[in-house]
C-alpha cells in the first residue's frame, strides 16, 4: 500500500474554479498530478449521481469547486450544491463509505493558489483514507496479480 | 466508404513550443490518441492555435470527412472559440468540437513528465469519449441593445463615456457621488507637466454635461443587474436630493443660508460645507444636495430650520422628494469604478490621527490647490508656514503587512509635492523612499529636475513619526526616524509637517460591486481582467468591461487609455449588433416529463414554464431565458431535463474514463 496513488476526480464550475485552475497554471504553481478535472458550467450542474458513479467505478475521492457563495455566475447554483453535497455526504457515511472522499469547497478565480492546495490537501487526505472500497473490485484483483 | 453517421475523430495536440512539450510526450500522446476508438487521425504539431495549425485542421475536416474534432492545448477559456470557428470554417458545426486543456491544467503544474504524459492520455481520452455523444446545436444571433452604462464618473469613466458618446451612441452615466469628477478634480496640479488638474478636467466634465447623448444619473447607485451580454437591465437607484434638479440653477443661496456645518468630503476634511452643498464650484451637475444625515429640518421632522427652503427663490428644494428608482436596458457595461486611498491610521507609528501636522498627500494637494479652503497657503495647523517637510512614501504600498503591491503612482507625485514646497515656500524637503519608480514619458527628466531643485532624497523605510525630542534642535517638531539603508545608519529627521503618500487600494464596496455585475476580483481587491495583458479592459463576465482604477492602479495617461480601451471594447460589441445565444441550454425529453414543476421552482431565470401540450403537463424551456446552468436537469426527477452539450451521457463518459481502473 505504500506506493497507493489516489484516483481524484474534481467537478469544477467553469466561472471561478475552473479559471482558479488556469491561474495555477500561468502562475506555474505545481501540485499533485492525481487529479483529473471535469469542467461544468456550474457546481449546481454537478448531480450527486455524478459523484457516487465516479467513486463506485473507481474514483478514490471526487472533489466539487464553485465560486465562493454569492458568486455563482448564475446566481444561486452554488447554494444547491451546498445543499446537496452535505446530504450525499451524510448517505455515503450510512453506506459504509467515508464522507471524507467528497469534498466540496469553493474556489474563485484569482485563487490559484487556494486551488493548489485544495487538490493537494484533498489528495493527501485521501491517500491516508486508503483505496475506496467500494468501486476497487479491480483493485483487488489487481493487487492479488501483483501479490 | 464511411457510414453517414459514423463518427470520424480527429484530433490534434499542441506543442505549445515547450510549453507543453517540455512536460508532455506530444509523440507518445499522438500515437495513443490514435489508437482509441473512432479516432480517424491524432497530430501533434507545434502551435495549433496558428494559422497553419487551423489550416491542418480545416484539411482535415475537408479531407478525411472528419465530424467531430478535438485539440489538446492550453484552457478552453483562452482559444475553445479559435477552434470552434476553424471548424465552422470547414463547413463543421462549431458544437461538434471539444477542447483539452493539457497546459494550464497539466504541463505547467506537473513536472514528472511520465505522470504528466499519464494524464494528458487521460484527459484525451475522456474528450474522445466525450466528443463522440456532441450533437451540433444551432447558433442563434440575438441583437445588442446600443446603449451603454457606465458606472463611475472619474477621468476613466468620462472618458469612456465621451468616447462613446461621441460616436453616436447612448451612454447613461451613473455617479455615486453628487457630482462627477472622481478624484482627478481634487487634485491641484498633474505631474510631470505641472498643468493644473482641474483646468484640463473641467472642460470634459461639461461636455459630459451637455452631451445630448449622455444621459448622467448623479448621485445615484446601481441597485441590481440582469440579463446578460447585449441585453443587461440595470435598475439605478436616483437617491434624493431633496433639491428639484429640474429647478435648481445652481446659485448657492440655500448653501449661503444653510447654518449647519460639516467637513467637506471634497476638502478631505480641511474645510467644510453646509448641510446642503454644491461639493465644488465646478460640480457637474451643478445641482445643490442635501445632506439628510447633517439637515437639521429632516432631522427634527420638519419642525426646525428649513433655512433653505425660505431662501431658494427657484422653489426647487423640496423635502417630500423619495429615492427613485429607474429601469435601464443597456447592451454593455463599463465599470469604472475607482480606487480608495489607504487609510493611514492603520499604520499607528506614523501619526496619523495623533499629530496634527502628520497630513495625507491628498489633504496636501487640497491645501496647494488655490481653489481650496486654505486658498492655496502651505501651512501648519497653527497657521505658520512649514520650514521642513518629510515625504513619506509607500504608505501601506510594497508592505506585505497591507499591500503586496506598488501603487504607482506615489513616487511621482511625492516629486511633484516637493516640487511647489520649494517653489512656493522654500521649505527643506526630504524624501523618504524606498525605490524611486519613475517610469512614464518624461517622468525620469521631472525627477532629475526636482533633485536639482534641492531636495534631499533619503532612501530607506520609515519606521516611526514621533514628537518625543532627544535634543534641542528636535523639541516641538516631528521627527521622523528612519534607516538610511545607503549609508547604513538610523538617522533621525526633525521637520515641521509630514506627508504621507498612501496606498491606492480597492474600493470598500468593491465585492459588492463585483457581485452585483457577477464579476471576479483579484486577490488585492481590484476587479480581475480577463487575460492581464492582451484584455486589461475586459472582464471575465461578457458584456462588462473596466476602465481605470478599478483593475488596478494607474496614473491619468493611463486610465484615459484604459477608458477609451474599455469604450473600444463596448463600441465594437454594440457595433456588431449581434451575439450569439448560449446553445449549450436545457431542453426537455416531453416523453419522460410528468410536469410535475420542480424545474421552474430551481431556475434563477424562469426559463422552464410547465404548460398542457396534447392534454398533459409538460415543461417547456424559453430559450431565450436559459443560461444552461444545469440546476434543472440535476433537480428534475424523471430525468426530463438535460443540458446540451453537457448531457448524462456525456458528463458520465468521461466520469467513466477519468475514474475507473484502467486495465491496461
Ligand atoms: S458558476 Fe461557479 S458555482 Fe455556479
Amino acid at each position: 500500500m505504500g506506493n497507493f496513488e489516489p484516483k481524484i476526480v474534481a467537478f469544477c464550475c467553469n466561472w471561478c474554479s475552473y479559471a482558479g485552475a488556469d491561474l495555477a497554471g500561468t502562475s506555474r504553481i505545481q501540485y499533485s498530478p492525481n487529479i483529473r478535472v471535469i469542467r461544468v458550467m456550474c457546481s449546481g450542474r454537478v448531480n450527486p449521481l455524478f459523484v457516487i458513479k465516479a467513486l463506485s467505478i473507481g474514483a478514490d475521492g471526487v472533489l466539487v469547486l464553485g465560486c465562493h457563495p454569492g458568486d455563482c455566475h448564475y446566481i444561486e447554483g452554488n447554494y444547491k450544491t451546498m445543499r446537496r453535497i452535505p446530504l450525499l455526504q451524510k448517505m455515503l457515511k450510512q453506506l459504509g463509505i467515508e464522507e471524507e472522499r467528497v469534498r466540496l469547497e469553493w474556489v474563485s478565480a484569482s485563487e490559484g493558489a487556494k486551488f493548489a492546495e485544495v487538490t493537494n490537501g484533498f489528495t493527501e487526505s485521501v491517500r491516508k483514507l486508503g483505496p475506496n472500497s467500494l468501486g476497487h473490485s479491480k483493485q483487488s484483483s489487481k493487487e492479488a496479480k501483483h501479490g | 466508404m464511411h457510414m453517414e453517421n459514423e463518427k470520424r475523430i480527429g484530433v490534434y495536440i499542441c506543442h505549445c513550443g515547450l510549453n507543453i512539450a517540455g512536460t508532455v510526450d506530444v509523440e507518445e500522446v499522438a500515437k495513443y490518441a490514435a489508437t482509441l476508438p473512432h479516432v480517424v487521425i491524432a497530430r501533434d504539431y507545434r502551435y495549433i492555435c496558428s494559422d497553419p495549425g487551423q489550416e491542418l485542421i480545416k484539411n482535415d475536416i475537408k479531407e478525411l470527412k472528419l465530424n467531430r474534432v478535438v485539440v489538446a492545448s492550453c484552457s478552453p477559456r483562452m482559444h475553445e472559440h479559435t477552434f470552434r470557428k476553424a471548424c465552422l470554417a470547414a463547413g463543421l458545426n462549431p458544437y461538434l468540437y471539444e477542447h483539452v486543456n493539457i497546459r494550464e491544467h497539466c504541463s505547467w503544474v506537473h513536472a514528472d513528465k511520465k505522470q504528466a504524459t499519464e494524464k494528458a492520455k487521460d484527459l484525451i481520452r475522456a474528450a474522445v469519449q466525450r466528443v463522440y455523444y456532441h450533437e451540433p446545436l444551432e447558433v442563434k444571433e440575438i441583437p445588442v441593445n446600443p446603449n451603454t452604462l457606465v458606472v463611475g464618473g472619474g477621468i476613466a469613466g468620462i472618458e469612456a463615456a465621451l468616447k462613446i458618446a461621441n460616436s453616436g451612441r447612448k451612454v447613461y452615466l451613473v455617479e455615486k457621488e453628487p457630482s462627477i469628477g472622481g478624484h482627478m478634480i481634487q487634485l491641484d496640479t498633474t505631474f510631470p507637466t505641472l498643468d493644473c488638474s482641474e483646468c484640463i478636467m473641467t472642460p470634459k466634465m461639461s461636455e459630459v454635461g451637455h452631451h445630448s447623448n449622455i444621459e448622467l444619473l448623479a448621485y445615484s447607485e446601481v441597485e441590481e443587474v440582469s440579463g446578460s451580454v447585449g441585453n443587461f437591465k440595470v435598475k439605478v437607484k436616483k437617491k434624493a436630493r431633496y433639491v428639484d434638479e429640474s429647478k435648481c440653477i445652481g446659485c448657492g443661496i440655500c448653501e449661503q443660508k444653510c447654518p449647519w456645518k460639516v467637513p467637506s468630503e471634497f476638502e478631505v476634511g480641511l474645510g467644510q460645507r453646509k448641510a446642503i452643498y454644491i461639493p465644488f464650484a465646478q460640480a457637474i451637475p451643478n445641482i445643490a444636495t442635501v445632506d439628510k444625515d447633517h439637515c437639521v429640518y429632516i432631522q427634527s421632522g420638519g419642525k426646525k430650520c428649513g433655512a433653505c427652503i425660505k431662501a431658494c427663490e427657484a422653489g426647487a428644494v423640496n423635502f417630500d422628494q423619495t429615492d427613485q428608482v429607474v429601469e435601464l436596458e443597456v447592451g454593455a457595461i463599463i465599470l469604472a469604478t475607482g480606487y480608495d486611498l489607504f487609510d493611514a491610521s492603520w499604520i499607528p507609528q506614523y501619526g496619523y490621527g495623533k499629530y496634527d501636522n502628520v497630513i495625507t498627500a491628498l489633504e496636501f494637494e487640497r491645501m496647494t490647490c488655490a481653489a481650496g479652503p486654505t486658498l492655496g497657503k502651505i501651512q501648519l495647523k497653527d497657521g505658520k508656514t512649514p520650514q521642513s517637510v518629510a515625504i513619506i512614501h509607500c504608505v501601506g504600498s510594497r508592505d506585505k503587512n497591507y499591500c503586496e503591491y506598488c501603487s504607482r503612482i506615489c513616487c511621482m507625485y511625492a516629486l511633484k509635492h516637493a516640487h511647489h514646497l520649494r517653489d512656493k515656500i522654500n521649505a527643506a524637503v526630504y524624501q523618504m523612499y524606498i525605490d524611486m519608480r519613475c517610469t512614464g514619458d518624461s517622468y525620469e527628466e521631472f525627477y532629475n529636475r526636482v533633485s536639482e531643485e534641492g531636495v534631499v532624497f533619503i532612501k530607506g523605510k520609515v519606521a516611526e513619526v514621533t514628537d518625543r525630542a532627544k535634543t534641542e534642535e528636535e523639541e516641538g517638531k516631528l521627527i521622523v526616524i528612519a534607516e538610511n539603508t545607503l549609508l547604513g545608519k538610523v538617522m533621525r529627521i526633525p521637520v515641521d509637517m509630514v506627508i504621507l503618500c498612501p496606498a491606492m487600494v480597492a474600493r470598500s464596496d468593491a465585492a459588492e460591486i463585483a457581485r452585483k455585475f457577477s464579476i471576479t476580483q483579484k486577490a488585492t481587491g481590484f476587479f480581475l481582467e480577463r487575460h492581464a495583458k492582451l484584455e486589461p479592459q475586459v472582464s471575465a463576465m461578457d458584456g462588462v468591461f473596466l476602465a481605470g482604477c478599478c483593475q488596478f492602479p494607474k496614473d491619468i495617461p493611463d486610465s484615459v487609455s484604459h477608458g477609451r480601451a474599455a469604450a473600444a471594447a463596448a463600441l465594437e460589441l454594440i457595433d456588431r449588433g449581434s451575439v450569439a445565444a448560449e446553445a449549450a441550454i436545457a431542453c426537455v425529453d416531453e416523453a419522460l416529463c410528468h410536469g410535475c414543476g420542480i424545474c421552474e421552482e430551481i431556475c434563477e431565470f424562469q426559463a422552464p414554464k410547465v404548460i398542457v401540450k396534447d392534454g398533459r403537463m409538460v415543461s417547456m424551456v424559453n430559450e431565450a431565458l436559459c443560461k444552461g446552468c444545469g440546476a434543472c436537469a440535476v433537480a428534475c426527477p424523471s430525468g426530463a431535463m438535460s443540458i446540451k452539450h453537457f448531457t448524462r451521457d456525456e458528463i458520465s463518459t468521461m466520469i467513466k474514463e477519468l475514474a475507473a481502473e484502467k486495465n491496461d
